[in-house]
């Protein structure tokens, strides 16, 4: 190229009786490859992700909380016992023993499938009992977290993103259910409404989740979503600050549409912590009312009814309060963490 | 501040008349009135009755006249024995708020000292420890504890007299109730000391030659201390509910256990008041805690 300088200085053109062909044939792929610097870009959830796989106490969570599920799925298809099916002289069984007379039908060559936890006193399968407790616990909790998550989410974005006076009318009346005893409020809405709601759905498809439970999502569908509101109507003021909402404004695009692609995405991860704290307080509640009486009805199992029943018998048979106890602590020990490892891997702000 | 002060009271009276308005209005929307499953009483008895207990008269004119006597202190007759319910809190709720102090008391003093402990020495065992069993306490609820106790200390080991209620069976009730309301204030405490200690005037003050002790009680936990504050409200509200099922299986006859079997007997007219009693506790408790939490903590922004 020196040379070219030489014999013309003040020209642009490049003298090409210098290059050959294959200077000008297509880069390989290989070759391409060589020329990027830069490392894989990394997206935000991806980031999050790698930071939350090196949390051994979260990713442990992860599949204890996996394999509670397989449990709960699986359990009801393997072992023969109904929830609510009682074996007839088998009452308060220890685990893994048999009745007489399964122990006569085992010695007559028949397979009998073991209590695992035993019995209780009416002679239901304990194990099948605990089992349904934990689905009715965690789908409680998962359930009751989603509807605070969307009444929550619509309520505070709406709040946030339009502001003004609208927004301190919605508040305020955030403010007077936030200072509301929730527990209390909680506690006689499920006595009224296990009263009244009876009527009202029955034949319908409600009739068969149960009155309590209906009762249960309605309490948390009502109290519930206030910190939810509250928490993304405060990341949607600063969001709403950003230059690319107003670029969004400036082409016209209207408000539903901004605040769903543009506002909320970038609050996902509040969100989704939020959520996953809320589930084990939501099953907290529910294994507390359930232990006063206010939860599911009789026949069908909860953690917390299985926990309050097993104190009758307290003093004989222990392991009846300790499966539901333990499983309950259990799930939301899992919980926790899991929430506590999102919370670490999700939000910038609070890493050291 | 006194501006502030006003606010926040007409605040608290406001969400105590939304709570009365709620308690009633919904108590009202049960199907059935009191004296509907009494046996045999004819029109003109049911007639009297009704007229005794004013419900002759449209819902809203019988929430009035609920609130006139609720503000005498008479708050009706219990459905499942024709006690009056003042008389019932009256014997029962010194019971529960005696509970409910000692167990406050001591979450509080356990909740900073493990606290400071752990914020001081932290990431070493003593830290390591406080965290692990505080993470445990927090999975367990309020009744596991309790049940468990009442199996390890009552049946088990016999320490403690079980289904007796006395004074000297206050140890494990309070015990079960302080533990979750402990961990939580141990967590706070550890992350403010932790943010306390990281300020600057820590600094000047060990660069002045402070002695270590001092720095760390006098400058370190007393601002420490500010956001603990603020949890004394719902510590005090997370409490009563919780006194709800400890009482009940240390059979303590205290307000709770109370609560608990007016539930289960469904007598509304008790339900209903001491929903109205202990929600007023818990109203006032934020009160004072707000209030408290200002006076305190100057840098907070009077609004």
């Amino acid at each position: 190229m020196s040379e070219n300088f030489k014999k013309a200085p003040l020209s642009a053109q490049v003298d090409l009786s210098k290059f050959t062909l294959a200077d000008f044939t297509k880069a390989t792929e290989e070759e391409k490859r060589q020329q990027e610097v830069m490392g894989e870009s990394t997206t935000f959830f991806k980031d999050g992700m790698r930071r939350l796989r090196r949390n051994p106490l979260a990713m442990g969570s992860i599949v204890v909380l996996i394999l509670i599920v397989l449990v709960i799925f699986i359990a009801p298809i393997v072992v023969p016992y109904g929830y609510a099916q009682i074996v007839k002289g088998a009452g308060n069984l220890s685990p893994f023993q048999y009745s007489e007379k399964e122990l006569a039908a085992i010695a007559a060559g028949e397979k009998v499938f073991p209590h695992i936890f035993g019995t209780d006193s009416l002679g239901r399968d304990y194990f099948i009992r605990v089992v349904f407790g934990a689905r009715v616990s965690l789908g409680v909790g998962v359930f009751a977290s989603l509807l605070v998550l969307v009444i929550g989410m619509l309520y505070g974005s709406i709040s946030g993103y339009l502001g003004g006076r609208v927004d301190m009318i919605m508040m305020r009346v955030v403010d007077i259910i936030y200072s509301l005893p929730d527990m209390l409020l909680i506690i006689l809405l499920s006595v009224v409404l296990n009263e009244t709601l009876g009527g009202l759905i029955k034949g319908t498809v409600f009739a068969k989740v149960g009155v309590n439970m209906i009762a249960l999502f309605i309490v948390f569908g009502l109290l519930y979503w206030v910190s939810m509101a509250r928490l993304i109507r405060g990341q949607i003021l600063t969001i709403k600050q950003n230059e690319y909402v107003l670029a969004a404004q400036c082409i016209g695009t209207s408000t539903p549409r901004i605040i769903r692609k543009h506002i909320l995405p970038n609050c996902l991860s509040v969100i989704i912590i939020t959520t996953a704290l809320q589930i084990p307080s939501a099953i907290f509640t529910e294994s507390y009312l359930s232990f006063i009486g206010l939860g599911v009805s009789a026949p069908m199992p909860s953690l917390g009814s299985l926990a309050n029943e097993a104190r009758a018998g307290l003093q004989s048979y222990p392991s009846k309060l300790l499966f539901p106890a333990m499983t309950i602590c259990l799930i939301v020990l899992a919980l926790n963490l899991l929430g506590d490892g999102l919370r670490d891997a999700f939000d910038p702000k609070l890493q050291r | 501040m006194l501006k502030y002060i006003v606010k926040r009271v007409l605040l608290a009276v406001l969400t105590v008349l939304v709570i009365s308005m709620i308690t009633f209005f919904a108590m009202n929307a049960i199907p059935g009135g009191p004296f509907n499953k009494e046996k045999a009483v004819n029109a003109a008895t049911m007639a009297a009755l009704q007229e005794r207990y004013n419900l002759d008269k449209p819902v809203p004119v019988q929430y009035v006249l609920y609130m006139k006597n609720l503000l005498h202190g008479e708050l009706g007759v219990s459905l499942k024995n024709g006690r009056e319910i003042s008389a019932i809190i009256g014997e029962s709720f010194p019971l529960s708020a005696q509970l409910g102090i000692m167990a406050a008391l001591f979450a509080i003093f356990f909740g900073i000292i493990l606290g400071s402990v752990a914020a001081l020495m932290r990431n070493q065992l003593p830290d390591r420890l406080i965290v692990f069993f505080t993470t445990l306490i927090t999975a367990m609820p309020s009744f596991v504890i309790a049940t468990v106790l009442l199996y390890l200390f009552c049946m088990k080991l016999g320490w403690f007299p079980a289904f007796t209620a006395g004074e000297n069976n206050m140890v494990l009730p309070v015990i079960a109730l302080m533990f979750s309301p402990m961990a939580y204030i141990t967590r706070l405490t550890k992350t403010s000391m932790l943010d306390a200690l990281n300020q600057d005037y820590i600094r000047t003050a060990r660069a002045k030659g402070v002695p270590q002790m001092k720095v760390i009680f006098l400058h370190g936990l007393r601002n420490a201390l500010i956001p603990v504050i603020t949890y004394v409200g719902p510590m005090i509200a997370g409490i009563l509910t919780g006194s709800m099922v400890v009482e009940t299986i240390f059979n303590i006859g205290g307000l709770g256990s109370k609560f608990v079997a007016g539930i289960t007997n469904r007598d509304y007219t008790l339900i209903m008041a001491t929903t109205i009693f202990l929600a007023t506790i818990m109203v006032i408790a934020n009160l004072i805690t707000d209030i408290v939490y200002k006076v305190v903590d100057p840098r907070i922004k009077l609004d």
